[in-house]
C-alpha cells in the first residue's frame, strides 16, 4: 500500500487498530482528542473490533486500562499533559500492577500558566513511574512505535506498561506520508496477546496489587519491577530487529545521525531532533563536523547505547524541551550522571533549555549552540545552562507587559500613593 | 432475577468464607457486615478495593478472601471494575473464557472514597450502567487514619479533626440519595447488627443486573470510642432509633425494609459512644440532642 498522509495522532490510531486492541479506555484532551475521536469512528463503523469506553477523568481512564490489562485483554489508550498528571497516581500503581498496554501521550506543556502547545515536562514527569517509554520525531515512527511498544509491554520478562510519546501540534496535527503495513505482516510481528498468569477467573482466584508491609517487601516488588524494566535494552533491540527485517525500518534505540566522524553532536529527543538533522546538514555544508544522537528509547534508560554514542567527541550540546524548575534541564542531568567518570566521555556538554509551550527552535539557534559550545570547547570553560529566547521575543513580552501595566491601572482602585504600581513597572528585571 | 431464597434467619448461609485472623479492630462492624455479604455473594467474585481500613484485609502473602481482589487506589475503584468488567466481557465475547470462570465484580470502599473522592468514579460508573456492586462500609470517618471527620460523619461527632467545642458542626451526607438520583439498579442501606435484612438485600442486589449499590453503616469501636462488644448494641440501636434507616431504591422506588413502630430516642444511641459523650458531661447538652432528634422524627414523618 503507498504511504498515506496521516497526522501523528492518525498515525497513533493506526497503530492501535493494527494491533487489534480489545479494549480502549478514553478521555478527550487535547491535541490528543483525534485519537480516541479516530478510534471511535472505527469501532462505530465496524471498521475494527474492540470496546471503547469514555470515563471521567484520566484518573479513572489509567485505573480502567490497568485493571483490563491485569484480567488479560490487550488495552490502548492516550492522553497529554494535565491529564497524564492527573493520572500520574495511576501510573505508579498500573506500573506496580505490571500490567502490559500502551499509554500514547500528546507532549503538551503544563499549567501554569495553562497552555496548548507542546513541550516535554509532561512526560518528563512520567519518567520514574515505572512505564518505558519511547519518544517519537515522525509521524511513521508514531505508528511503528505503537506496535513495538506492545512487544515491550507483553515480554514476559518485562511486563510494564509503555508510553509512546509524540509532540502536540508539532507531530499530532502535522500530516506526513506513512506507510501503514498489512494486517497479516502485523500479526506477525504482533501476534494476539498471550497473557498466560494474567487474569481475573473463577477457576484461579488471584490476589493482586495487594499491600505489604514494611520496606523489605516494598523494595522487592519495586526493585523487581526495575529490573524488569531494564531488561527492555536487550529486548528492543531484539524487536528492532525484528521490526526492520519485516518492515524494512531501522528503529534503533539511540538514533544516531551523522556522527561517526563528528566533533560535536546535539543530544535530544522528539520531533525537533527533525530540525536539529536539517541544522546538521547546513552545518556540514559549511565545513562543521557536527552529528545528532537522539534517544527513542528514554525508559529503560540506554545508558550503553548513549554513552557510546558520544564517546570521544569533544562536545555534547543537549537541548531539553523540559525544564526541572530549580534545576535545569533533565535530558543534560541524565547524560552527565551516565557520562561522570566513563572513558571517552566528551570534556564538553553545554545545556540549554528551549522549545517550552510550542516555541520554535530556529536553525539560526542551532548554529549559536555549536558557536557557543564550540567556544567552550577552545577555552575549556562550559558556559552554563541557557534559556533559547531571542531579543525579538524579549521586546514582545515586554510589550505585553505594558499592556498588562496599562490594564491594571485603568482597572485596579488606587490603594494610597503610587507606590504600588511603580514596584510593579520595574518588574520583571531583565 | 431469580426467587428470593433468604426468608427467616435458619437461611442464613453459614458457610463463613472470609478467612478469620485479618488485622481489622476488634467489635469491626464493617468486617461484620462483610463476612454476611461475602456468604451471600460467593467466592465467584473479584473485589475490588480501594483505600481505607480494608485495604489490610489483604496484606501479602496472605487474605481472608477466597475468590479474587484488585486493590486500586482511594479515588478510582469503580473505574477499576470497569476495565475488570469489560475485560471479562470481552474474554467470554471472544471465547477466551469459559461462562464458568465469569466473575461478580465488586467494589469496597469506606466511606472516605464513597462519599468523597471517589464519588465522581462512583457517578459515572453509574452514568455508564455498570453491572458491579458497591459495597461501602461506612464508620463516618477516615477511620484508616485515625477518624478524622468526612462528610459521612454525623453532627456534633468528637473526630480527631473535629475535637473542639460542639464536635463536627456539619450534618452527614446523604449519599443514599445521591446514589438513587443516577437511578441505578439498587440501592440499600444495611447494617450487620440486622443479618436477615442485609442478607436479602445482597441476594437481591446480587441476581439484578447493572449498578447495584450498598451502604453498610459500621459502628467502629475505635473511630466511635466505645467497647467492642457493644457493636451489635450499638448497630441495633442505629435502627431502633431511627439514626440509620433500613431501606432500598429500586424502580425509581424508596422502600422502607424495617420501620421501627416506636422509636427509641436518639439519647440511648448516642449515650454509648465516646465520640457523643461531651452531650452528656459534664452537663447534658439537650439543644443538641434535641436537634439531632428532630432532624431524625422529621426524616419518618415523611416515611410514615
Amino acid at each position: 500500500m503507498p504511504p498515506q498522509l496521516l497526522t501523528g495522532n492518525a498515525a497513533a490510531a493506526w497503530g492501535a487498530r493494527l494491533a487489534a486492541v480489545d479494549y480502549i479506555p478514553a478521555f478527550p484532551i487535547t491535541p490528543q482528542t483525534e485519537i480516541i475521536e479516530t478510534l471511535g469512528a472505527w469501532l462505530d463503523s465496524g471498521a475494527m473490533p474492540g470496546r471503547m469506553v469514555t470515563l471521567e477523568s484520566e484518573h479513572s481512564m489509567l485505573t480502567a486500562a490497568g485493571a483490563a490489562a491485569a484480567t488479560g485483554v490487550r488495552v490502548f489508550t492516550a492522553t497529554s499533559s494535565q491529564g497524564l498528571l492527573y493520572a500520574m497516581e495511576m501510573l505508579y500503581t498500573v506500573a506496580g500492577w505490571r500490567a502490559p498496554f500502551v499509554l500514547v501521550n500528546v507532549s503538551r506543556g503544563l499549567s501554569a500558566p495553562i497552555t496548548l502547545e507542546a513541550d516535554h515536562n509532561d512526560v518528563m514527569a512520567a519518567r520514574d513511574c515505572g512505564f518505558l517509554q519511547l519518544h517519537c520525531a515522525d509521524c511513521q515512527e508514531v505508528l511503528d512505535s505503537v506496535l513495538m511498544a506492545y512487544r515491550l509491554a507483553e515480554d514476559p520478562s518485562i511486563r510494564l506498561p509503555v508510553l509512546v510519546n509524540l509532540d502536540g501540534f508539532y507531530l499530532s496535527f502535522t500530516r506526513e506520508p506513512v506507510s501503514v503495513p498489512e494486517m497479516e505482516a502485523v500479526r506477525k510481528f504482533l501476534p494476539p496477546f498471550d497473557p498466560r498468569n494474567i487474569r481475573f477467573a473463577a477457576s484461579a482466584p488471584e490476589s493482586q496489587a495487594v499491600a505489604v508491609l514494611g520496606g523489605g517487601p516494598y523494595s522487592y516488588f519495586r526493585y523487581e519491577a526495575h529490573l524488569a524494566a531494564l531488561n527492555g535494552v536487550a529486548v528492543y533491540e531484539q524487536v528492532a530487529t525484528e521490526f526492520n527485517t519485516l518492515f524494512g525500518r531501522q528503529r534503533d534505540a539511540v538514533e544516531c545521525y551523522k556522527t561517526a566522524d563528528a566533533g560535536i553532536v546535539f543530544y535530544m529527543i522528539g520531533s525537533f531532533a527533525t530540525k536539529a538533522r536539517e541544522a546538521v546538514d547546513r552545518l556540514r555544508e559549511a565545513g562543521l563536523k557536527v552529528g545528532l544522537v537522539r534517544p527513542r528509547l528514554l525508559r529503560p534508560f540506554p545508558a550503553g547505547q548513549v554513552t557510546a554514542a558520544v564517546a570521544g567527541k569533544q562536545g555534547v550540546i543537549v537541548i531539553d524541551q523540559n525544564l526541572s524548575v530549580g534545576q535545569g534541564g533533565i535530558l543534560y542531568t541524565e547524560l552527565l550522571a551516565a557520562l561522570y567518570g566513563r572513558p571517552g566521555a566528551p570534556p564538553v556538554v553545554t545545556s540549554f533549555i528551549g522549545g517550552l509551550g510550542g516555541r520554535d527552535i530556529s536553525p539560526e539557534e542551532f548554529y549559536h549552540m555549536v558557536t557557543v559550545t564550540r567556544q567552550a570547547i577552545a577555552s575549556g570553560t562550559v558556559p552554563p545552562p541557557r534559556l533559547l529566547y531571542t531579543a525579538g521575543e524579549l521586546r514582545e513580552i515586554r510589550k505585553l507587559q505594558a499592556i498588562a501595566m496599562v490594564e491594571r491601572e485603568d482597572t485596579s482602585p488606587r490603594q494610597g500613593p503610587s507606590r504600588d504600581s511603580d514596584t510593579a513597572r520595574e518588574a520583571p528585571r531583565e | 432475577m431469580s426467587e428470593q431464597r433468604i426468608k427467616r434467619m435458619k437461611d442464613l448461609p453459614s458457610s463463613h468464607l472470609l478467612g478469620t485472623g485479618t488485622p481489622m479492630c476488634s467489635g469491626c462492624g464493617g468486617l461484620e457486615a462483610l463476612h454476611q455479604i461475602y456468604d451471600v455473594l460467593g467466592e465467584k467474585t473479584v473485589f475490588v478495593n480501594a483505600a481505607g481500613c480494608m485495604t489490610l484485609l489483604s496484606v501479602y502473602p496472605f487474605t481472608p478472601f477466597r475468590g479474587s481482589w484488585l486493590y486500586t487506589a482511594m479515588a478510582s475503584a469503580p473505574a477499576g471494575a470497569q476495565g475488570v468488567r469489560d475485560a471479562l466481557d470481552i474474554l467470554l465475547q471472544q471465547g477466551r473464557m469459559q461462562p464458568a470462570d465469569d466473575l461478580d465484580v465488586v467494589v469496597l470502599t469506606g466511606d472516605g472514597s464513597a462519599y468523597g473522592m471517589g464519588l465522581s468514579a462512583t457517578s459515572a460508573a453509574m452514568d455508564r450502567k455498570l453491572d458491579f456492586l458497591y459495597v461501602c462500609y461506612d464508620n463516618e470517618g477516615y477511620g484508616n487514619t485515625g477518624q478524622q471527620y468526612s462528610s459521612a460523619t454525623p453532627h456534633a461527632a468528637i473526630t480527631s479533626t473535629s475535637g473542639g467545642h460542639g464536635g463536627y458542626p456539619g450534618y452527614k451526607k446523604d449519599l443514599f440519595s445521591i446514589w438513587a438520583a443516577h437511578r441505578p439498579a439498587y440501592v440499600a442501606t444495611v447494617i450487620g447488627s440486622e443479618p436477615l435484612d442485609l442478607a436479602r438485600k445482597i441476594e437481591k442486589a446480587r441476581d439484578l443486573q447493572g449498578s447495584r449499590m450498598i451502604i453498610a453503616l459500621a459502628p467502629c469501636p475505635t473511630g466511635w470510642s466505645y467497647d467492642p462488644k457493644d457493636s451489635v448494641e450499638i448497630g441495633r440501636l442505629a435502627v431502633k432509633t431511627g439514626i440509620w434507616p433500613l431501606k432500598e431504591y429500586i424502580d425509581g422506588e424508596v422502600i422502607h425494609t424495617r420501620v421501627p413502630r416506636e422509636r427509641a430516642p436518639v439519647e440511648e444511641y448516642l449515650r454509648l459512644q465516646g465520640r457523643f459523650a461531651h452531650l452528656f458531661t459534664p452537663h447534658k447538652d439537650s439543644a443538641v440532642i434535641g436537634e439531632i432528634q428532630a432532624r431524625v422524627d422529621s426524616y419518618w414523618d415523611k416515611v410514615v
